[in-house]
């Protein structure tokens, strides 16, 4: 007997995350800069790891009711509606998850039947199209590019809509483009939407991480749409608490039941400290402005306007995003792929970036800096970036 | 104030050495915008001085810090701003605020020595005219000077993730 033969079809088949084969290779290396990391450089605001020290302190360690704590779904729920005008029950339509990363996870699972086509623009996080695979559902690429900074076009939806389609995932502020939809990018591919019945899965973890003039806008807004989307949110960007597994999901009632009955077979509930810390960090935002979150933004515009010009400047173009806290340069002009010069990259200079590839095929030919680092450690990277560049000519 | 002078002061108050090119680089504004706005910001004093922070107990020096508060008797049309004056003025004298609570004034010395202090306190500060008390409080360690931390925080991310 070979005990990998009972490792069922479906996961066996899901290809190898090509982020996990770079940081093998880069965990290994002494010395390396990295612009590789998905996270922010932020510490969680200390008034929010104080409140979950505070909820341990006294003695707050139980489950708490499958939905979240009634305290931080009605907190998000407020928030929804002071920050971007949208409207839903906390009673029932806001689930606590754990990360946005479950609540695309419930949401596939509670509308795929097998062989269902779910549309995934390509590049985009790497989880999407897995979690399509895990229900038997079939991940369609809807392929983005440069020329139309990555955002999907009505036309290139419209193609992509067949009777087997179920939903769409729309992922912005995007993760690795750092693309955004504005509210005009979404009012164009609102009647596409409006024609087809399908659901539209926005995942806006990075939502506000938007850099516009205007501030993020949410396909949700949109009334006639509202009831097919399953909004995707939560704490590990906007407020620096990628460890604390903490995440929400809005939706229709009805939808929103079916997870729900996943949710509770599955996880039970959120961790408790992490609905507190998370539920202080709404409730302080909500009073003073939003200071914690938009002092961070205003530091990772800096840093995104500083990568943006470096590296236009050492002759690779880039458009320039307006979301998240990534870009996406071409590398084409070096004549290597993208997997080729980010492990050159990582060889000759000791910079870690990951190859576009890792997000799609659609991400070939360019690489994903993340700038959630210092401007010393974004500038140290980018003076080796160059310096591998310039070396690169003379080979 | 403007929405650029805003950012301009709290980039400089994290790193006063960037360059007005680096703000504008920064803040997307064009650079001659920049070099008016620290112009002018330093004409009205509200950019008083360009300095470095330091961690003083990573060198060899062995300077105290203390924190004195001083109950005094305000003058007649004057306040207290007076003896303020006359307390700032000593070399010694790091900071002088006026405060509100149990004292009046919070005066931060430097001294070479514990004793140079408690000498600066004995013979200068407590014989002004119109000091009624002083309670000297001498600095152990600081941990957080400014807004910013003397310890170091490393950054324990993995080096690679989605």
């Amino acid at each position: 007997m070979n005990i990998s033969d009972f490792v069922c079809d479906s996961v066996r088949d899901l290809p190898p995350s090509g982020i996990r084969k770079f940081f093998d290779i880069v965990s290994t290396m002494e010395g390396a800069v990295s612009l590789g990391v998905g996270e922010p450089d932020f510490v969680t605001p200390w008034n929010m790891r104080e409140a979950a020290i505070y909820s341990l302190e006294q003695g707050h360690t139980h489950y708490t009711s499958n939905w979240g704590t009634i305290e931080l779904r009605r907190a998000i729920s407020k928030y929804l509606a002071v920050r971007f005008g949208l409207e839903y029950n906390p009673e029932n339509q806001v689930l606590v998850t754990v990360g946005a990363s479950e609540g695309i996870d419930l949401a596939l699972r509670a509308i795929i039947h097998p062989g269902d086509e779910v549309l995934v623009p390509d590049p985009s996080y790497v989880s999407y199209a897995p979690c399509v695979s895990l229900c038997g559902g079939k991940p369609v690429g809807i392929q983005t590019d440069a020329q139309a900074e990555f955002k999907i076009l009505p036309e290139a939806l419209e193609r992509s809509i067949t009777s087997r389609t179920r939903a769409l995932i729309l992922p912005y502020p995007n993760n690795p483009t750092g693309a955004v939809m504005t509210r005009r990018d979404l009012e164009k591919i609102v009647p596409v939407l409006k024609k087809h019945d399908i659901v539209i899965i926005s995942d806006e973890i990075y939502g506000e991480l938007t850099y516009t003039p205007e501030r993020h806008a949410s396909i949700a807004e949109f009334a006639e749409l509202h009831d097919r989307v399953v909004l995707l949110s939560g704490f590990s960007k906007s407020f620096a608490m990628t460890g604390w597994r903490i995440g929400y999901a809005c939706a229709h009632r009805d939808l929103m039941a079916a997870m729900v009955k996943i949710h509770q077979y599955t996880i039970m509930c959120a961790p408790i400290m992490s609905q507190a810390a998370a539920c202080e960090g709404l409730v302080k935002s909500m009073s003073d402005g939003f200071a914690q979150v938009e002092s961070m933004k205003r530091a990772y515009n800096r840093r995104r306007r500083v990568i943006l010009s470096a590296v236009r400047e050492m002759g690779l173009s880039c458009f320039e995003p307006q979301g998240a806290f990534y870009i996406f340069p071409s590398i084409k002009s070096t004549g290597r792929s993208s997997e080729e010069f980010c492990e050159d990259l990582l060889k000759r200079q000791k910079v870690a970036v990951v190859p576009g590839t890792a997000f799609g095929a659609s991400g070939e030919g360019h690489i994903r800096c993340s700038y959630a680092y210092s401007i010393e450690n974004i500038q140290d990277a980018l003076a080796r970036i160059r310096k591998y560049l310039e070396g690169n000519e003379r080979r | 104030m403007s929405e650029i002078k805003e950012e301009i002061l709290e980039i400089l108050s994290e790193d006063s050495r960037t360059t007005p090119a680096q703000i504008a680089l920064m803040t997307g504004a064009p650079e001659e915008e920049i070099k008016k706005c620290i112009a002018e910001l330093e004409e009205e004093r509200i950019i008083v001085k360009y300095h470095a922070a330091i961690n003083w107990d990573k060198t060899q020096d062995a300077s105290v810090q203390a924190l004195i508060e001083v109950k005094v008797t305000p003058q007649r049309d004057r306040g207290f701003d007076t003896i303020a004056r006359r307390i700032y003025r000593f070399d010694e004298v790091r900071s002088v605020y006026l405060m509100s609570g149990t004292y009046d004034l919070l005066v931060i010395v430097d001294g070479k020595s514990m004793r140079q202090v408690a000498y600066f306190v004995a013979e200068r500060l407590s014989t002004i005219e119109g000091v009624l008390s002083t309670a000297t409080h001498f600095i152990l360690k600081k941990y957080k000077d400014d807004g910013v931390l003397l310890e170091d925080e490393s950054d324990d991310r993995l080096v690679v993730t989605p």
